[in-house]
């Protein structure tokens, strides 16, 4: 189990992170904040807490992998580099802009933090299994992360990955969905239920958790469980809110892909910082 | 060398280089029978993934492993592979993922199975992608070489291959060069560019036409060798192009875009499906009956041009 000094310093590196995937959405003027905030809790513990990584050796062999395969959610991913110092600050500023490395969804050519160029979705779990397989070919201990959205669970190819990774045993790939409930036309239970989603993926042969996506107690302990699995690749389902953090955002798809005025993302950071944490 | 299968030399090939470069990996999706990565799966299981039918996520697996070092080929029928576009735009165009997309039974020379199992818009979707590159061999020893280039280069590759066998045409492998066209017939007043199933027939409607034609394999589709275009039209009054593939989007455009570029003086015919879907029958009667036989190649010149 985590000490309470480690989930408070995850607490703390979120609450910054949420600042700044604010802060550089509003300075963009576009870009997806309810995704970025729902999946942020989820990128600390990992980048923060999990992941074998060097934030100053992108090109690291040994490193582990996370492909986010809900691009959309990218700000949060360049909120976490930033505040581990593998980018500026400064560079955040950049996003969306003409002739940055920082694209609205990520580009792992332009931008070597980034593992896989995702956006189209339903295609980062693939991606994802690649890179497991590859590791356990090379015989490396590397492990492979994924983060999917839960709308994107949709798209087919997801489902194709699903069933091939258990056949290759790829108990070195850990799958997070961020189960926010939320997509552009509405909640997804709405647009196209997923439920029973856990079911689903204990049917296709996964080890699966459910947790709060936003209680790091419960997020490393998932990811503790994901350690020991001999043979299964591992899902956890982490129950999101949508923009959380932000009182007028959350569970508000309105906030799936606007950015916040100048004013609002004061009232937001106001909201953050005097929060509990 | 007797006529063989461009499937069987690319299948026999990825066994030898198995054997010389430990990174090779191969992926097929139910297929691996007809397109003959079965070879190098007996050879090297631990280094073979059979993804099951499910040509998307093979796309990307095989994307995946390219980035932790490896040289996967994944291999299915052209139609399926190409068909899955979105997933290799951006899971393995835009990535810039070292993958060799192998498609086989291109065009109606696959016969039988009819227009769904036969690659006639592989190329044309292929092609759109920034980086790709695309070889299509026309005999053995063509199709050994440029296996064995796509294993080298850094980059995506889409090789195209046939189900059925091909007469040879090369005399060494060394004749093939990247990026380059092979003048397979030096010529004057009329040239024929052909690619793949299609360059042993152009080789036979030549000698049916009069005059001296010129004969050029494209067996590098993208990047196309502008230059020996260029240099070929110089020489031609008119240039006729020959594929098994729809007219639109593959050998016919791409030498098009050049001479439109270029400025040519002389007439262009375009052979290949003129824009249509494919059917079942016997190859060689398709081949009649879409006007990419020799016999036919041969006629449309005399009607035209002669």
């Amino acid at each position: 189990m985590a000490d309470s000094q480690t989930i408070q310093k995850l607490e703390r590196l979120a609450a910054d992170c949420r600042v700044d995937i604010l802060t550089m959405l509003e300075q963009a003027k576009s870009g997806h904040p309810g995704g970025s905030l729902s999946v942020i809790d989820i990128l600390v513990a990992l980048y923060f807490h999990e992941m074998k990584q060097d934030p100053q050796r992108p090109d690291w062999e040994d490193r582990d992998r996370c492909v986010l395969s809900k691009g959309h959610g990218v700000p949060a991913m360049y909120a976490v580099l930033a505040n581990q110092g593998s980018i500026p600050k400064s560079e955040l500023a950049t996003l969306r802009q003409i002739n940055s490395r920082l694209q609205g969804h990520p580009d792992r050519v332009a931008f070597p933090w980034a593992e896989a160029s995702t956006g189209s979705l339903g295609q980062g779990l693939s991606i994802a299994q690649g890179l497991a397989l590859g590791f356990k070919l090379a015989g490396k201990s590397s492990r492979a992360f994924c983060v999917l959205g839960d709308g994107e669970t949709q798209e087919g190819q997801i489902w194709e990955a699903a069933l091939s990774a258990p056949k290759f045993k790829l108990n070195n790939l850990i799958c997070f969905t961020d189960n926010n409930n939320g997509q552009i036309d509405g909640h997804v239970d709405e647009v196209m239920d997923l439920k029973p989603l856990a079911e689903k993926w204990r049917a296709f042969r996964w080890a699966v958790h459910e947790i709060n996506g936003h209680d790091f107690g419960e997020i490393l302990g998932a990811l503790d469980k994901a350690r020991q699995e001999k043979e299964k690749p591992t899902m956890i389902i982490a129950r999101t809110v949508k923009g959380k953090g932000v009182s007028f955002m959350e569970n508000n798809i309105g906030w799936h892909g606007v950015a916040p005025s100048a004013e609002q993302t004061q009232k937001a950071v106001a909201e953050i910082r005097g929060g509990k944490r | 060398m007797s006529a063989k299968a461009t499937r069987d030399s690319f299948g026999e090939t990825l066994v030898t280089l198995g054997k010389e470069d430990p990174r090779i990996v191969v992926l097929d999706a139910d297929l691996s029978v007809s397109t003959k990565s079965v070879l190098f799966a007996k050879a090297y299981p631990e280094r073979f993934f059979q993804m099951g039918i499910a040509e998307a996520n093979m796309v990307g697996t095989a994307a995946g492993l390219a980035f932790t070092g490896y040289v996967p080929f994944l291999c299915s029928f052209g139609a399926f592979v190409a068909g899955r576009y979105e997933t290799i735009r951006v899971s393995v165009g835009y990535s810039d993922a070292n993958v060799k997309i192998v498609g086989t039974h291109a065009g109606l020379g696959i016969g039988d199975d009819g227009y769904t199992q036969m690659g006639l818009e592989d190329v044309n979707v292929l092609r759109g992608l920034p980086g790709m590159s695309i070889l299509q061999p026309c005999d053995h020893l063509s199709t050994v070489a440029a296996v064995r280039y796509a294993a080298k280069h850094k980059g995506a590759v889409y090789l195209r291959l046939t189900r059925q066998k091909l007469p040879a045409v090369y005399e060494s492998e060394s004749q093939f060069v990247f990026g380059k066209g092979t003048v397979l017939k030096e010529g004057k007043d009329l040239a024929l560019f052909a690619s793949g199933a299609t360059v042993a027939e152009a080789l036979k409607a030549a000698d049916h036409v009069g005059g001296q034609p010129w004969v050029v394999d494209f067996h590098t589709l993208k990047p196309i060798d502008r230059d020996l275009i260029v240099r070929v039209a110089r020489n031609s009054k008119h240039i006729v192009t020959v594929e098994d593939h729809n007219v639109v989007g593959g050998l016919g455009t791409a030498v098009a875009e050049v001479l439109a570029e270029e400025g040519f003086g002389g007439k262009l015919l375009r052979l290949g499906l003129q824009d249509k879907y494919g059917e079942s029958g016997d190859p060689g009667a398709l081949y009649d009956k879409y006007g990419i036989s020799a016999a036919k190649i041969a006629e449309q010149i005399r009607a035209k041009f002669r």
